[in-house]
């Protein structure tokens, strides 16, 4: 094809352009808007190579042939994707040597939620990867974890320092087609974090990241990928707060999990978003892809505490690929006041003797709507698959709702799946039965509520469970019907 | 000890207890007899404090001062202890889990500091072993699953670790066997003592074999209409409630 005037005037054009643009990127946030260029900007700003660029814009393409979804059991006024700012660092220098360098407006953040580093730091077993407005802000026990070869890093570090691991892991398991949000946060990821635990390692420590949006109006898109290699096993964790905010915030991470032969992840995530005010204004829309692998004896475990978002569309699953892996999903969701939740899991059971557990507790309050979501499939060839899921609702006052939607395809003659479900309400009796024993009706709904969900409680590990069940009182607050 | 004065009290417009007149002393146990439907059960959940009843009139004063104005909870902080005749489940909280609650948030209430687990342990190993509670039996889920005798020992273990001033059993023998009601009796004479008082409700003479009361009350109607020593429960059984009610009309 001859190059024309045209075409050079047109490359001029978009050089200045891009050119302008560059300049105005320097901004520590984007302008509002979504296009092929701030796909391009933000892998630029990231520093990433061609082959990462040219898969956010694959992802793009493709993102802009799909539709919203709809089937979730959710009503809520949909984002406006062109209004929203897709790329936002904190003020000040992007990388840290030491915690000194760190905005201390950042570290106070932190001491307020309870998590400063420094204690963090001197917590035995426990490194803390940060990350505030989608760029990584410090990394502690890397050194310890480097020692046994484990690479724990911002996704972004892990594109630059290891891409041949990322390029052959990242988006095998949510492929950038998957879905909606998905296809999203392919394109426009900011950062997130990354895990390799090396051939039968043992990670020495749990692994743990606090994510936070901070910067009002900023989609947040984290993209987490933690590979587990042959015979290795790694507890990782990942909790959330957010401070209040008026308008609605978009956050839709992906988070990818492999677990090759043998090896066992157990993922364990306490989220509590902004939910929005007591009349169901502003809060954080989490629109999340969590899914992970099994290979041959792989066993993934994922355990989950929502109390936050104004509305939650999630469903952390496992493939069970390889033969005699397993699947596990536990999960705590609350909602209070407008609150809606459409969660749940899937369990795909491809290999042979293969099994899966659900054990969902959802606990509604106020006007709020929650909704257990779940799919266990049996292909033809899964001989002997096994699935048990327990779903369990229990209701505050009379003005929420509870709801479950079990979806069960089983094409193998020899598959067994159980499935139990009961809904039952905090009963005025058994408040004023702990009343009468001197405990306050607060507290009586504390007690009521962690004892409905220590069969999941009990599976965090042991800091996480504490700060859980902080977490389940204070969403239940005022929530007395 | 406890007084009251007058007591009015029903549910949604409807008059339950119709000028309610009792002194119990420290160290007293009074039984309160009566026929289905004669306001046994509202009184003693009007004592506890159920927020569903209304208290028309009169006054419950315990240890001097008027309870009425007091949630459940602070007339338990007080010593009020009520035995429910159907007491609740409460899946996935253990025996131990609740009844440690209830002596903690009792002390935070009165400004102490968490009883240390040491003493609680000790404690609870104390109580068990007086109401022959195999401890196995502590580590399970609030009533759930419980036989009636179960859920009736389980209320006088709490009873024990919580040491009312005021216990008020309410219809303690329903649901029991003859061992249980046996047990559970020989559990209430070993807790009483001249510085607490035992309120028994019951339809039956049966249980005041065990525990044997120093008063018995007739209520009929929201009222007490009889009042005497512990033979009144043998008369009763007698002659029936409808002698009672005959020697009103007459």
């Amino acid at each position: 094809m001859a190059y024309t005037e045209d075409d050079l005037e047109k490359e001029l054009a978009t050089k200045e352009y891009k050119y302008g643009f560059y300049t105005d990127i320097e901004s520590e946030t984007f302008p509002v808007g979504l296009n092929e260029d701030i796909v391009r900007a933000i892998s630029k700003k990231k520093e990433e190579p061609e082959w990462m660029t040219e898969w956010r814009i694959e992802a793009f393409r493709y993102w802009q042939t799909l539709e919203e979804p709809e089937w979730a059991n959710v009503h809520y006024e949909k984002p406006d994707f062109q209004n929203i700012s897709y790329y936002s660092a904190p003020s000040k220098k992007p990388k840290y040597d030491s915690l000194d360098e760190v905005d201390p407006e950042l570290l106070d953040t932190f001491k307020r939620l309870g998590i400063s580093i420094d204690e963090q730091k001197k917590l035995a077993g426990v490194a803390v990867d940060v990350v505030m407005d989608s760029v990584s802000v410090t990394t502690t026990f890397k050194k310890t974890l480097a020692e046994k070869g484990i690479i724990f890093c911002s996704i972004s570090e892990a594109i630059k320092e290891h891409p041949e691991l990322v390029k052959k892991y990242i988006g095998t398991v949510v492929p950038k087609k998957d879905n909606f949000y998905a296809a999203l946060n392919s394109a426009v990821f900011s950062d997130g974090s990354f895990c390799y635990i090396p051939k039968g390692v043992r990670c020495p420590m749990e692994l743990s990241t606090y994510f936070r949006i901070n910067q009002a109006g900023t989609g947040q898109f984290e993209r987490t990928l933690v590979v587990a290699d042959e015979g290795s096993y790694v507890s990782y964790l990942e909790g959330c707060t957010a401070p209040s905010r008026d308008e609605n915030q978009l956050h839709a991470a992906v988070v990818e999990l492999i677990a090759l032969d043998d090896a066992e992840i157990k993922y364990s995530t306490v989220q509590n978003w902004y939910p929005g005010n007591d009349e169901g204004k502003g809060g954080v829309y989490n629109f999340v892809t969590k899914r992970g692998l099994c290979e041959k004896n792989a066993k993934i475990s994922w355990t989950q505490v929502e109390t936050g978002s104004a509305v939650t569309w999630k469903y952390p699953s496992c493939v069970l690929k390889g033969d005699n892996s397993i699947g596990e999903f536990y999960s705590i969701a609350v909602t209070n006041n407008f609150q809606q939740a459409d969660t749940g899991t899937k369990m795909i059971h491809l290999g042979k003797n293969t099994k899966s557990t659900i054990i969902s507790k959802g606990i509604s309050a106020g006007q709020s709507q929650n909704s257990y979501r779940g799919l266990v499939q049996i292909n033809s060839r899964a001989e002997n698959a096994r699935n048990f899921s327990q779903c369990d609702s229990l209701l505050m006052g009379n003005k929420c709702g509870a709801h479950t939607f079990p979806y069960i395809e089983a094409k193998n003659k020899s598959a067994k799946v159980e499935h139990e479900a009961t809904t039952s309400k905090i009963g005025e009796d058994q408040i004023f039965y702990c009343n009468q024993r001197g405990i306050d009706t607060e507290k009586a709904i504390a007690l009521i509520v962690n004892g409905f969900s220590k069969e999941v409680l009990n599976k965090l590990p042991m800091e996480f469970a504490v700060e859980a069940q902080k977490l389940l009182e204070i969403s239940l607050e005022g929530s007395v019907g | 000890m406890l007084e009251i004065k007058n007591l009015n009290a029903g549910i949604e417009d409807k008059d339950i207890l119709k000028g309610i007149d009792l002194k119990v002393n420290a160290g007293e146990v009074h039984a309160i007899m009566g026929p289905n439907g004669s306001g046994k059960s509202t009184l003693s959940s009007v004592i506890a404090g159920k927020e569903e009843y209304e208290v028309n009139g009169g006054d419950i004063i315990f240890e001097g001062e008027s309870m009425l104005e007091l949630d459940a909870e602070e007339r338990a902080h007080k010593g009020v202890f009520l035995s429910f005749q159907y007491p609740v489940e409460i899946p996935g909280v253990s025996v131990t889990n609740f009844i440690k609650t209830a002596i903690n948030e009792t002390r935070k209430a009165k400004g102490l500091e968490d009883m240390p687990a040491s003493d609680m342990l000790k404690m609870i190993r104390e109580k068990s072993e007086l109401l022959e509670i195999d401890r196995k039996f502590l580590s399970r889920s609030l009533n759930e699953g419980f036989s009636g005798g179960e859920k009736k020992r389980n209320e006088i273990f709490q009873m024990a670790m919580l040491e009312p001033k005021l216990a008020i059993l309410d219809e303690t023998d329903s649901g029991l066997d003859i061992d249980a009601l046996r047990i559970v009796s020989n559990g209430v004479n070993k807790l009483r003592s001249k510085d607490n008082a035992v309120v028994v409700i019951t339809h039956y003479q049966r249980l005041l074999e065990y525990i044997v009361p120093d008063f018995v009350h007739v209520l009929v109607d929201g009222k007490i209409v009889k009042s005497g020593g512990k033979e009144l429960a043998l008369e009763l059984e007698e002659k029936g409630y409808d002698w009672v009610k005959a020697e009103l009309t007459a």
